[in-house]
This record gives C-alpha cells, structure tokens and sequence, in this order.
C-alpha cells in the first residue's frame, strides 16, 4: 500500500509527500473524505494529484492513498440509457445516497449489481478462446445484443462455461483450463485505446438527417468532425439532433463542462423519443455522461476519455456508435487550468504546450475497425466534437488544433444564427474529407447523379456569395436577369433546402432521398427559369409561379408524400414555365 | 442541504480556533501566514490589527505550513508584527432565515441595516454544491415580464439564467428595476428578489432601493450591497453568499426567487486582482483561467429541482467593456448562460427604451417555455418572422447607406419601414408593461405592412390572427 500525507493544496490540485511507489496516472484517495483523484506529476517521493472533487476542507497532513490502478470504466451489461459523471460514477445512484446536491467522496458503482441479465452461451467447453471472442450474449434494452467478450491479455481453452439462465454482473462466465476466470463485465484504463484487429477505411456514410451535412458536408462512419461556433449559434442543438436521429446502433453524449439544464433537457427528452428505425426509446441506446460546468474541473478533464473507452467497447462489439462531446473547449480549458495550477511554462493562449498532441491522441481513436478475436465484427466509433472559441474567434488554439486531426469542419456561423437561420451552418466555410470514400455509397443508395446536383447547388451558393458582394457596391438593379435569378434560387436553396427546423415533427429528420429530391426540384425550377428569360419571360413573371410555395412546403411534408410530390413536379415544372407568355 | 453542511465544516479538533503571530509577507490582497498547522483549504480566518480592529480572510493555497490568505477587506494597516491572525475551523458559511427577506446586508451577508439581529435558522456553506443533474427539473414556466423584446422574442422561464449585456452609460439597471416591478409567473405568484450589488454606485444602489420602496417590493428583497468604494475583494464573496440565500429560500422555503447581480464585470475585475497577486499564469486578458470555471459555479446555481416548489432564476448584469462582446467576461458568460439579452449604444442614442438589440439576443430556454397552454399558439412563428424581417430591414439600411432608398423595390422599402417600426413600438416600449398577448397581437400589426406572400414563417396562423385576413381574401395571396 502507497499512503502518503499532504503537503500543498491549490485549487483542485495537491501535492502528497511520502508516495515513493506511486505511477503516473494512477488513481489515489486523498483526505478524510477518501476524494478521487489522479497523479499527474512525479517527484522524487512527492506526487501532484489531480482531485476530481471539490478540496475546501482538506488539511496539510491529511492521508494520501494510492489505488495503484488508473483510472478505469466498468464495462459490462447495463451500461446503456444510464448517466455517468465524469467518472463514470451514475447520477440516479448519487442521488439516492445524498440527495438533490452532488456531494464529495460519494462512492458508488457503475453498473447495478443486482439486476439479473439473460445469459445465452455461444462458446462451448473445450474452446479455445483468445482476446475478442464472444463467450455469449445478453439483450440489453429492446435492440441491442450485448456481446460478453474475452478482455485483453486472456486466452486458453474453456474448462467451464455457465449455462443459460439468469445472473448478476458478477457472475464468473468461464474458467479456464488454467484456472483464470472470466466474468461478465471487464475494466479498461480510459486513457488507453481499447485494443482491435485492424483500422479499415471509411465508406458508408454517417447520416445526420441534416440536409446541409448529409448533402453537402457528410463524414462517414468512424470519422470525426469538429463543430466550432461562438455561443447562441446552436452547438448543443446541433449536437442533440445528431444523437437523436443519427443512423448508428448506439449513442455516447457527453456533456463536457456544459449546462445543467441541457443535461436536463436531454434526460427528460430522450426517454420519450423513439429511434427512428426500431421504435425503441432513444434512451435504449445512448449513454449520457454529464459533467456540467460546475461540477469539478478534474473530473471534466477525464469525461470525455470515460465517453470515448464506453465507445470503444461497443464497436468492440460490432456496432456502429457515435460519440458526441459538447464541448471539447471545456475539456482543453480544464486542461488548461490544471497546466496553470502546475505552473507549466504555457503555450499559445495560455494553453499546454502539449494540447495538441493530447488533441491528435483523441480524435484518433475514433475509426473503423475489425475487432479483436477469431470471428471478426466490424465496428466504429464516429466522433463529433462541439468547440467554443472564445469570441467566436476561429483563429484560437482550440479550433486549429483540433482541424488538423479531424477530417470535417462543420462551422456554425454567428450572422447566420443571428438572422434565425438554422442549423448555422456555413455552407461558405465548411468542408469535408469523407466526400469520395462515401460517394458512392449516395450514387447506389440515393441516386447515380447525386454528386452533380450537390456540385451544381454548391456552385449556386458560392456564386450568391460573390453576387452579394456587387450587390452591396451598386445595388440590386445593375445585376442582369440571370444573375438575379441565381440570388433567388439562391434564396430558395437557403429557406427551402438549407434550413431546417429541429423542432418540427416531420422536418427535424431528413432521409438522404428526399434531400436529393428538394435539390433536384429547386434546380430543375433554376433550369426552367434559365430557359423562359432566355424566351424574353421576366424574372418576376417566374418567380410569381404558384409552385414556388409548394416547393416551400415540402420540408415539412411528410417523406414518402414529399417524394411523391417532387418526382411530379420535375416533370410538369418546365412545361409550366414554358407556357409563361412573353409580355 | 443539511448534508452539505455536515460534509463543509471542518471538524476535526487539530483545527480549534487558534492563533498565530507569524505573519510573514503582505502583497496586494494577500497575506503569508508561517508555521501554522492543520490549516484547511478554504479556511475562514480572522486577522485582528494593530489598531483593534478585526478583518475577515480566506486560505487561498496552503503549502507545508505557510498558508496564502486573502483579506476581503484589504491589506491597509496590516503589518507582520503586531498582526495576528487565528483560523475559524470552518469554510465561509452564511447563516439563513425567513426573516433575512426585507434585509440590507453587507456583502458577506451581515445586516447592516438598524434592524433586529437575525436568528439563523440554519447555517450554510456558501459554496454550495453542484446540484446533481439528474434530479433537476427541467424549467417550463412561462415568466411575463411585460417586456415585448424579452416576452415576445426572447422568452425568459423559471430557473433559467438570462444576463443583460450592457456598456457603460447603458440603462441596464433601469432594465432590470423595470423587470423585477413587472415580472409575473401564469399564476400570478410574486418573486421573492435576491439582490447582489457588487461594485456598484452610491447612485445606482439609492436608484434600486427607492424603486424597491416605491413599488412596495421591499419586504420581500434580501438586498447584499458591496459598493464600488466597499473593499474589492469582498464581493469576492458576494455572489456566492447571495445564492446561498436564493438557493435556501427557493428549495427550502418554496419561494420563486429572482436573483439580481449587478454587476458582474467588478465580480471578475476582483478575481483578476487576486489572481495577479498570487503571480498566477495569466489567461486571455490577464483574467485566471479558471474564470470559466469559477463564473460557472455562480451562474449554474440556478434552475428547479425535482419534487420542489421553488426556483432560481437568474438576471445578472455585466457591462461589456467597451462595448466589445467578445471580451473574456461577457464571451465566458455567454457560454454558461442560458442566453442573453444585449442593449445597443446604437439604440439608446435615438432614444429608444429599453434599448435592446434584439439580433444578437437569444434565450434557449425558450421553447420550453411558449405556445399554447403556456403563451399562445403563434408565439413561436411570431418570433421567427419577426426575426427574419427584422434581420432583412436591418441588411437593407446597410444598401440605402450605399444605393439610395430609389434603388430599392417597393418590398424591400417595406421591410425598410418594418424594421424602423419594429424598434419604435416593439421594442421601444418605454416604461409601460405589456402582457405577452398584446405584444403578439401589436406584432401582427405590424407584420400585416409586409407582403403577405413574405410572411412565410407565420403562414399557418395567418387566418386566426392577421388583422387583415377577415377583410381581405388572403387565400389567392398565399
């Protein structure tokens, strides 16, 4: 046993004398209290400690106890529609033992130790087993199968295995032939990657429901993406759409330093919304780790490892998870913070030096892989990370950092928000690297010419950009009729295509098809268009055309009844601009 | 709570009271205390001068045995010989009662009024704890505060936290005497005011005190008042102890509780001040970079909880300095509050009140908070289009400037005209109040001088509510 005694304490940082023995990272117990905490700094005998819980209270002298663990998540049956701290301790459990307030040194276990979970074996006795095989499976909630599966650094043949039936999380699964048990749940430090076979390349997009991204700026499955913007542009909104309608098996939000009535928002919402493709409820598939900005900077700081390892650990599985982390700006200021507290030379913007490379190491571990063990599964953890420069100010660490290791830029844009335009997406500054591994995948699923009406709509609004600019040189009047007509279907583009209402039943979620169909509408209107002023029609007679309002309508038209719709009105839409009479 | 307080206090015997003659080194704020033993982090202390008298201190940093204190009343007159110093064994408590409502405080929550001592009912840790996410409540209530820019566009609700970015010069303080005279839950229940003035003026202390006198309020405001000539460091204190009290009125006591700080920009001039004292890294601006943090633990401490009647709502104010909104304090604020209300130079100079500027306004809670059952069905379709238009009047101001009001079609000239009135009347409302229907219905009005056909965001409610739908055939139109 390390036990050593405190020597300094500042903020949420101490130093502890006497913890000759102590690794890096590893997780102690400081004070009377028994407070969480993480060493960060070694040396000679004396360890920094980095404590998840508020310190007022502490004394010089107080008991300092080494754990010798890192710091671990619990991984097993019942992780799903719960909600951790930042330690993966569960809120509804703290809640119970100390009330409606959060207090210190509450101990409390990540998994429910009594409930009883349907066990079905797939291995047989004799088997030999290796890292990554499933030893059987358990229904979690209504959709998902929870594969029990051999943890690292185990393998040998199976002495005995339990039979189906009904057990607890602590249950021991197998023996082996020499004599090491394997039990239902496994732990894994959160600092490290979880093991896998190999990374694959991405290809199947992951769909957002969001016209602009799926359309315009789609990533794919086991790819990241960054979401910076100044407040009010809609971050967490953003990021609550994704985890709501994503295409994926599973969900992982975490509320890193945010507000306690989003996280409210969300536990309240979830449980009563219903996955769009099973039915079940949201919350059946997502687990919430909240760290609200109040709650301790220490535990902020390790939040979104918690998040990304419980990641892992399902597309261990085989499945396809995403991982939200609103906002990656908290995690890098807790970093900060603590680095001040340290009294570390800083770097730019008072960050760490090694902000960057902390960056690099978690955006990596998203991806596609094929797991460990003798039957392969495919599996990915697609990251989308909110980050909140200071003053909207994209130029920060922060921001740039985080670029250089994402491969999409989804930037929320404060004029846009300001004028109610939603998602705030830059359709300007935005950019996207999955776009030819998923395309593809868009010309067999949604259309062969998808690609061209995303490129000719893009042109469009790049276009209005430039425009906009004489615009506001000589006004309106000198522009020629076929570059106004490209400011309104410009316009239409932005109010009919590009906006969307994440609080509308119909038009919060947008399948790529009727996406594709709104493009092609509006764009077969501007080729019609084209043609009529070509004939000597005049802008205002086309733009008068009743079918302007129909196409408005059409987001929030239910889908089929909207596609429907559209593939008429592509037909009958150059017939009816023909017959506008030149006058 | 009383869990809370249990866990706070420091017990141990080692920590009695005990006093020390070791002063070793004064700086700013700060002084050094050698050879102590069993100091706690967070500590209060008092340090009793040459002169008698007696000051009031908190462990900042304890190190072996040298502790870091800060002195909330300033250094002035300390000296390292005659100086002493003895350690309280607890961290900063408050203690709270009923009877505190109706009290003027000073800003570490002693009365300073000629009124009774107050019998405490409880004696809390002013820190407070973060209340657990999962058992808070999710705020829904609708609060009227008569203020169509607020009400109509930019909904306040119970629990939310909602700042007044202001400037220098800047009528925010009139802004919020008018909210706290007007504000009004569905119920018709009255606020309890918690009231932190830190670092304000003489004059803006007097001009909230004769408003509160005036409408009668008084009796149900807990006012905490650290001056601009009161000693900085203390306000340190102030807001910490302010929602202490809101927190025991609303959760404990079942009162709605509005709380006013006022002004939050002195609030994190004092932290900043400590924070170079102590030689820290400095963040952006010389502000600490726990700022975000330590702001945080202020502002969260609003909202509902679970199976309880009260709640904590919010309305700090800060001036932007220089009017600049990306300035660290009003850009950190901004990313922990539940949106905020912005005041424009550019308004107040022509004479509209209150001067709010309502494109870079937000509330998130909004929607929790309108439509039917709650305001009115068109609430939100409303807002939206007044948004949109307001946002398209206002981009073309930018094109008169350059291409004369000539160049512009006769749309654009009424989306021109839209914008002027949008200001005059919705905004510039003046001192009346407005309940939340006529604000709407004044908002028809004016969205009935635009194109139907531009009155995309409100088309549903067109029929029920456009005053020009009953005289006119507005089916063609649409």
């Amino acid at each position: 046993m390390i036990a050593g005694s405190i020597s300094k304490i500042t903020g949420p940082v101490v130093i502890a004398r006497g913890m000759a023995g102590a690794k890096m990272y590893d997780v102690v117990r400081v004070g009377r209290w028994g407070l969480m905490g993480e060493v960060i700094r070694l040396e000679g005998e004396s360890a920094t400690i980095q404590v998840y819980e508020d310190t007022s209270g502490l004394i010089v002298g107080d008991l300092v106890e080494s754990t010798e663990h890192p710091l671990t998540v619990e991984l097993g049956p019942g992780l799903l529609s719960s909600i951790y701290d930042g330690v993966q301790r569960p809120l509804p459990v703290i809640a119970a033992q100390t009330g409606d307030y959060i207090t210190r040194g509450t101990v409390a276990s990540a998994l429910d130790r009594e409930r009883l979970w349907k066990f079905t074996p797939v291995a047989e006795v004799g088997q030999s087993i290796s890292p990554g095989d499933v030893l059987g499976t358990t229904p979690e909630g209504q959709t998902i199968i929870h594969r029990i599966m051999v943890p690292a650094g185990k393998s040998g043949k199976i002495a005995t295995i339990i039979p189906e039936g009904e057990y607890t999380v602590d249950t021991v699964v197998v023996k082996l032939e020499d004599g090491t048990e394997i039990g239902m749940t496994q732990r894994w430090p959160v600092r490290e990657g979880r093991p896998y076979g190999r990374k694959l390349d991405p290809g199947t997009p992951f769909l957002t429901g969001m016209r602009i991204l799926d359309t315009f700026f789609p990533i794919a499955q086991g790819g990241n993406a960054i979401i910076p913007g100044g407040f009010g542009t809609g971050k967490t909104v953003t990021q609550q759409s994704l985890a709501k309608w994503a295409d994926v098996d599973i969900i992982i939000y975490v509320g890193c330093g945010e507000r306690g009535n989003e996280m409210t928002e969300v536990l309240a919402e979830f449980p009563e919304l219903e996955d769009p493709k099973t039915g079940a409820p949201l919350m059946d598939r997502t687990v919430l780790v909240a760290n609200t900005s109040n709650m301790p900077v220490a535990a902020r700081e390790a939040s979104i490892y918690t998040g990304v390892t419980l990641a892992e650990y399902y597309r261990d599985m085989g499945y396809n998870v995403a991982m939200m982390a609103d906002s990656t700006s908290r995690w890098g200021e807790a970093l900060r913070e603590i680095s001040g507290r340290l009294e570390e030379m800083p770097g730019e913007e008072g960050y760490p030096a090694y902000l960057a490379t902390r960056l690099a190491a978690f955006y990596e571990r998203a991806g596609r892989v094929e797991s460990l063990g003798s039957e392969a599964r495919i599996g990915s953890v697609t990251m989308v990370g909110a980050v909140s420069p200071a003053g909207g100010d994209m130029s920060e660490p922060m921001t740039q950092n985080s670029l250089r290791v994402t491969g999409a830029f989804w930037a929320l844009d404060t004029s846009l928000a300001h004028r109610r335009h939603f998602p705030a997406i830059s359709w300007t500054k935005s950019y996207t690297l999955y776009l030819a591994g998923v395309r593809s995948w868009y010309e067999v699923e949604v259309a062969s010419d998808w690609q061209a009406y995303r490129d000719r709509a893009m042109f469009i609004l790049q276009k209005e950009t430039e425009l906009q600019e004489i615009v506001q040189l000589v006004g309106p009047d000198a522009l020629p009729e076929s570059e106004k007509v490209i400011l309104e279907v410009a316009r239409m583009l932005r109010e009919d295509f590009l906006q969307q209402f994440a609080f509308d039943e119909v038009d919060a979620y947008c399948p790529p098809k009727k996406g594709y169909w709104i493009l092609r509408t509006i764009m077969a209107f501007y080729d019609a268009a084209v043609g009529a002023l070509n004939r000597g029609v005049s802008l205002r007679q086309v733009l008068e055309l009743p079918i302007r309002d129909n196409i408005a309508g059409l987001k929030t038209t239910p889908h089929e009844e909207a596609i429907t719709h559209m593939q008429e009105y592509v037909g009958t839409l150059a017939e009816e601009i023909a017959g506008i009479e030149v006058l | 709570m009383a869990e809370q307080t249990a866990t706070a206090t420091v017990e141990a015997p080692s920590l009695l009271t005990t006093e020390y003659r070791t002063l070793n080194y004064v700086t700013g704020p700060l002084i050094f205390v050698n050879n102590v033993h069993g100091v706690a982090y967070g500590e209060m202390v008092d340090i009793n001068l040459p002169n008698g008298s007696v000051r009031t201190g908190q462990v900042l940093e304890v190190a072996d045995d040298i502790a870091v204190i800060q002195v909330f009343e300033g250094t002035q007159g300390i000296d390292t010989d005659n100086t002493s110093v003895s350690f309280r064994g607890e961290v900063a408590m408050i203690d709270v009662s009923p009877e505190l409502l109706g009290r003027v405080l000073n800003g570490t929550g002693k009365p300073i009024d000629s009124g009774p001592a107050i019998v405490p009912e409880k004696r809390l840790d002013i820190t407070g704890s973060p209340i657990n996410p999962y058992t808070r409540d999710k705020p829904a209530d609708f609060i009227e505060t008569g203020i169509s820019a607020i009400d109509g566009l930019n909904t306040l609700v119970r629990g939310q936290k909602l700042p007044i970015f202001s400037g220098s010069g800047l009528p925010a303080n009139e802004l919020a005497a008018q909210i706290i005279r007007q504000a009004r839950v569905k119920s018709g229940e009255e606020f309890a005011i918690v009231f932190a003035a830190m670092g304000i003026t003489h004059r803006e202390a007097a001009y909230f005190m004769s408003q509160f006198e005036r409408t009668g309020a008084l009796e149900r405001v807990v006012f905490f008042m650290n001056l601009a000539d009161d000693p900085t460091v203390e306000r340190l204190l102030t807001p910490k102890v302010a929602l202490t009290v809101a927190e025991y009125l609303a959760f404990e006591k079942d009162l709605q509780v509005l709380v006013v700080l006022s002004d939050m920009t002195n609030y994190c001039e004092a932290l900043r001040e400590v924070s170079t004292a102590r030689e820290e890294v400095p963040g952006r601006r010389g502000y600490p970079g726990y700022m975000y943090t330590d702001l945080s633990t202020i502002y969260e401490r609003a909202g509902r909880i679970k199976g309880r009647k009260g709640s904590v709502t919010q309305l700090p104010i800060l001036s932007m300095p220089d009017d600049d909104i990306t300035h660290p304090i009003p850009d950190l604020t901004g990313y922990i509050t539940e949106g905020q209300i912005v005041l424009s130079r550019h308004l107040h100079r022509r004479g509209v009140f209150p001067p709010i500027d309502t494109l870079p306004c937000l509330s998130r809670l909004m929607n929790l908070g309108i439509g039917e059952g709650k305001t009115r069905d068109d609430h939100r379709a409303v807002a939206n289009q007044l948004y949109a238009a307001y946002a398209q009047g206002r981009d073309l101001r930018r094109l008169v400037a350059i291409v004369g009001e000539e160049a512009l079609s006769d749309t654009d000239r009424r989306f021109l005209r839209f914008a002027d009135d949008f200001e005059k009347t919705i905004v510039g409302q003046g001192d009346e109040g407005r309940t939340i229907e006529q604000t709407l219905d004044l908002s028809w009005e004016l969205m009935a001088g635009l194109p139907m056909s531009e009155l995309k965001r409100v088309r549903d409610f067109i029929p029920k509510y456009h005053p020009n739908a009953k005289t006119e055939d507005v089916g063609g139109d649409l």
